[in-house]
């Protein structure tokens, strides 16, 4: 993604730190940490207010969209645009085989996905045969086609008035149910993509972002690995847009639409770009921050460009990595690269 | 039966007029954009957002001669560089100083740039609906084709042509203008002989955003001003620069036209579905000519 070599060095050096750390965390003290932080997130609904239960079950959802964005920019290198389209087609999907059809809970959970990521395929397949600026250009058309469609099909999608109250199963009804579903399924996915991203396959797509060419080169089919990782990552982006409609009950043209794509890339920027946990960490901060400065001002979007002002200025590689680069360990780092 | 016919000719005719007006406000919005594509190499974001700027301002000139003839002439000359004016303050203050960053940053930074426009076109002006009228002479329509066609998009028809022919002139003849296609084409190059590129990449910046302004002023009497319009404008923009060939001005004309007309006849064939014929044929010819229907300028 970065062009020169230096500043690609300084990615893969920042990689490296963070799968260091990681392979610690994995294998150290630090997987209790993990297990701490899974257990306390277990435990506070019953003792926290039902409206804080609701912004951590958001947190997790919007995480886990901005994980899978990051999959195909942070670590594959890829302009993806228009990410929000795919998590509005498996929003959509799956609200509407509940609200139309009397098809079982678990058969729409798993059609969404499925949907999003059919859709990937298609225009994944035709996104890299482009690189770069019209890889980016030509996703936001294609997106955008699609929610020209939703926003315009009124008879079928409810057009700019979306479609509320989507039945729900009883098991999750309640908010606290809701939330402990979708902190399970986040949960899974994160476990996934971390194993994806360690798979010879992930570095793969890691070796294609730094070095196109030498991939090529070496015999990598690189169109069909990007297309793989544009798949994988609009699976787990449906994944985050059904989860949505579980939390919401409600799905409308906005979740398709581009502005909400350049949001995830901010909280992608904002948490870290080549960092494993940092999109989850920007996409909390960006849910906080809007739920409570939205409680003070409506002029949230200024915030919020004013913020992406500052981090691009002072803070280029987000939270996590800033924090990768001071407390990160050398020790671990000299070994990994050799 | 032959006046059906004749209906369903005139009917054809009459929307592909307004669709040629339509592009016509496209090309002014998709050559700026184009321009700051091609010199800068920066998909701006805010673009839509500075079209808008250039809309509200429209609308506030007019309404500060009380809606009369002068002030629409006036805002259609003020408004404009109100939003080269903001533009330029945007692009020396924050802008200039990320131009050796990568590109995902500088289109990450213009995203924050429409972030902050629109909320403070909010703050500015509120979100209510406003319009302005245009002078006596360019209300009410004309027969064309024995339809009735308003006299503002022949308005259109005569100043779309007219600033293609100085964008021409510009680029060609001009001392600036051959600059700024050579930065396109090569910017070390430009830079090793001694120009200023920063200076230079302010320069397009700011007339690709006074282009900006000026369909925001054009298109302000025949739509109603409001707070999202930076969004669906942006978009259509977009597509219309890829289709065209990024960077390419006169492939920003051909995207314009082909992005206008399916749109016009869109409405003629299926009005519900109007919205998906211009991105369907979009669809189409990317996937025909995956980089445009002219040359890329880089």
């Amino acid at each position: 993604m970065l062009s020169g070599r230096a500043a690609s060095h300084k990615i893969a050096k920042q990689f490296y730190r963070e799968r260091a750390l990681l392979m610690r965390m994995m294998n150290g003290r630090s997987y209790w940490v993990l297990g701490a932080i899974f257990i306390v997130l277990l435990i506070l609904p019953p003792v926290i207010p039902r409206f804080y239960t609701y912004i951590m079950a958001l947190m997790f959802v919007t995480g886990l969209l901005a994980m899978s964005l990051n999959m195909v920019v942070g670590h594959g290198g890829m302009f993806q645009f228009h990410h929000a389209a795919f998590y509005g087609v498996g929003a959509y999907v799956f609200g509407l085989i509940l609200k139309k059809t009397s098809l079982p809970f678990w058969m729409a959970f798993g059609a969404g996905p499925i949907a999003a990521a059919v859709c990937g395929l298609l225009i994944g397949s035709f996104c890299v045969r482009l690189t770069r600026l019209y890889f980016g250009m030509l996703q936001i058309s294609l997106g955008s086609l699609l929610w020209a469609i939703v926003f315009r099909w009124y008879d079928f999608t409810g057009g700019g008035d979306g479609i509320y109250g989507i039945p729900m199963p009883s098991a999750l009804s309640s908010a606290k149910s809701s939330y402990y579903f979708i902190l399970i399924v986040v949960a899974i996915s994160l476990a996934v993509i971390y194993l994806i991203f360690k798979s010879p396959f992930g570095a793969t797509l890691l070796a294609i972002r730094d070095n196109p060419a030498r991939c090529e080169a070496i015999g990598i089919n690189v169109r069909r690995h990007q297309v793989a990782g544009i798949v994988i990552a609009t699976f787990f982006a449906g994944v985050a847009g059904v989860l949505f409609v579980v939390l919401e009950r409600s799905v409308f043209p906005d979740l398709l639409f581009w502005v909400l794509s350049l949001e995830i890339f901010i909280m992608c920027l904002l948490g870290g770009w080549f960092t494993f946990l940092g999109p989850l960490l920007g996409a909390a901060i960006t849910v906080a921050l809007r739920t409570f400065v939205g409680i003070y001002t409506e002029y949230w979007t200024l915030i919020l460009g004013v913020i992406l002002i500052l981090l691009i200025f002072f803070l280029p590689e987000g939270v996590m990595g800033y924090v990768m680069e001071k407390f990160g360990s050398q020790r671990y780092e000299s070994g990994d690269r050799g | 039966m032959d006046t059906a016919q004749m209906f369903n000719l005139s009917a054809l005719g009459a929307q592909f007029l307004v669709g040629l007006s339509r592009a016509m406000i496209l090309f002014i919005v998709c050559s700026g954009m184009s321009f700051v594509l091609g010199v800068l190499r920066v998909p701006n974001v805010a673009h839509g957002s500075l079209y808008m700027i250039g809309a509200f301002s429209a609308f506030s000139i007019s309404n500060l001669f009380g809606g009369s003839s002068t002030g629409f002439w006036l805002a259609l000359i003020i408004a404009p560089l109100i939003v080269a004016l903001v533009s330029l303050i945007a692009e020396r203050a924050l802008f200039c100083h990320l131009y050796e960053r990568e590109h995902l940053m500088l289109l990450l930074f213009t995203f924050a740039l429409m972030l902050i426009f629109g909320d403070l076109v909010k703050l500015t002006w509120g979100a209510d609906y406003r319009s302005i009228m245009a002078p006596p002479f360019l209300r009410g329509s004309v027969p064309v084709f024995g339809a009735s066609f308003p006299r503002y998009n022949l308005f259109l028809l005569v100043i779309g042509p007219l600033v293609a022919i100085i964008l021409y002139f510009f680029t060609n003849k001009t001392k600036m203008g051959k600059i700024a296609r050579a930065a396109a084409v090569d910017r070390e190059m430009v830079g090793a002989v001694g120009i200023n590129v920063s200076w230079v990449f302010a320069m397009a910046f700011v007339i690709g955003c006074f282009l900006a302004g000026l369909g925001g002023a054009l298109v302000a009497p025949t739509v109603s001003i409001t707070l999202g319009m930076d969004h669906d404008i942006i978009i259509e923009a977009f597509l219309i620069v890829t289709i065209g060939g990024l960077g390419n001005m006169w492939g920003a004309l051909v995207g314009s036209l082909i992005f206008g007309l399916t749109q016009a006849f869109g409405v003629l064939f299926w009005p519900q579905f109007a919205i998906v014929f211009p991105y369907a044929a979009v669809v189409i010819i990317l996937i025909w000519r995956p980089t445009g229907m002219l040359k890329a300028v880089w």
